[in-house]
């Protein structure tokens, strides 16, 4: 079994308002130098056999129609190595 | 005989009955259809209602769009059948690319509940025709999940090819681009909306006004005179 993470993202060019709200919030709590936050989604799939370049087409396929709405969001597709070391 | 209008019931909807009883008032049969339909009972039209259907998880309207019923809507659409989404329903018809656009969290982060002022922009859809273009119309808006984005190209074409259906007056209630309220597809059958207009259909509810109800005559109409 492998493990697969899907991060999802609003593209840079749309409002994030709860990155901003979170933002905004980092100086009252003594963090500063923090000029943007954009929060996004992280999906971890664990797969059933090995995570060849098939197993990968899927899952962006996956991604592209269901995981992401690509009218607003942009998405990566990786192993995750810490999970493949740790096995 | 009359027209049957189509209202499908997804896991989470809310307002499908309050949108039979619009249906019914304006003089139509309503239909109920359920998710996992995939046969539309040879209904004339089809309403996509409001609520959150599958808690809005993953992205509002995203796991309903691959529903079982959602196939047939979606083909029966692309080839004229008029298709209505409200609030929930328009979040499912952005999903399901029938509607341009997407439908994010309002700016300010909070859900909200009001009496929505709006403009008629387009009096030529088939769930439009007994609106006057440039009318004023008061309906009530409740949503989370309403903000209206598109990229420039997108939103220039809406705007060329006057597909913007109604736009916010007075206030802008969730950050929408252009102050849109509502769109259409280029060929006319299918408009999404964030207000509700079933819930403005009878004088002694919601705002005391009927602003509502010529969604359900305008379909009725054109269906009749079809």
């Amino acid at each position: 079994m492998a493990r697969v993470v899907v991060d999802v993202m609003l593209k840079p060019e749309i409002l994030d308002p709860q990155g901003q709200a979170v933002q905004r919030a980092l100086p009252r709590l003594g963090f500063e130098g923090i000029s943007d936050v954009r929060q996004g989604k992280r999906f971890e799939l664990e797969v059933d056999g090995p995570v060849d370049e098939a197993a990968l087409a899927r899952i962006r396929d996956l991604a592209e129609s269901f995981l992401a709405n690509t009218v607003i969001e942009d998405f990566t597709v990786r192993v995750d190595e810490v999970a493949e070391a740790t096995k | 005989m009359t027209a049957r209008i189509g209202v499908v019931t997804f896991p989470g909807s809310l307002d499908d009955r309050d949108t039979q009883r619009a249906i019914r008032l304006a003089g139509a049969e309503p239909v109920a259809l359920w998710h996992k339909d995939q046969d539309l009972k040879q209904v004339d039209a089809v309403v996509l209602p409001g609520g959150f259907s599958y808690g809005d998880y993953l992205r509002a309207g995203a796991i309903s769009r691959f529903s079982p019923v959602m196939e047939t809507v979606i083909e029966q659409a692309k080839a004229g059948l008029p298709v209505l989404g409200i609030c929930n329903g328009f979040q499912i018809l952005t999903e399901a690319h029938l509607l341009p656009g997407g439908m994010l969290g309002n700016d300010h982060l909070h859900f909200i509940c009001r009496d929505q002022k709006l403009r008629v922009e387009n009096a030529e859809t088939s769930w439009t025709g007994d609106y006057r273009a440039g009318q004023e119309i008061h309906i009530p808006l409740k949503n989370m999940d309403g903000r209206y984005v598109a990229d420039r190209y997108t939103l220039d074409k809406l705007e060329a090819e006057g597909r913007v259906v109604f736009r916010y007056l007075d206030f802008n209630p969730n950050g929408s681009l252009n102050d849109i309220a509502g769109i259409t597809n280029e060929a006319g059958n299918v408009v999404g909306l964030m207000p509700h207009p079933e819930h403005a259909v009878e004088p002694l509810v919601g705002t005391g006004r009927t602003d509502g109800l010529p969604f359900f005559t305008s379909i009725l109409k054109k269906l009749v005179n079809a």
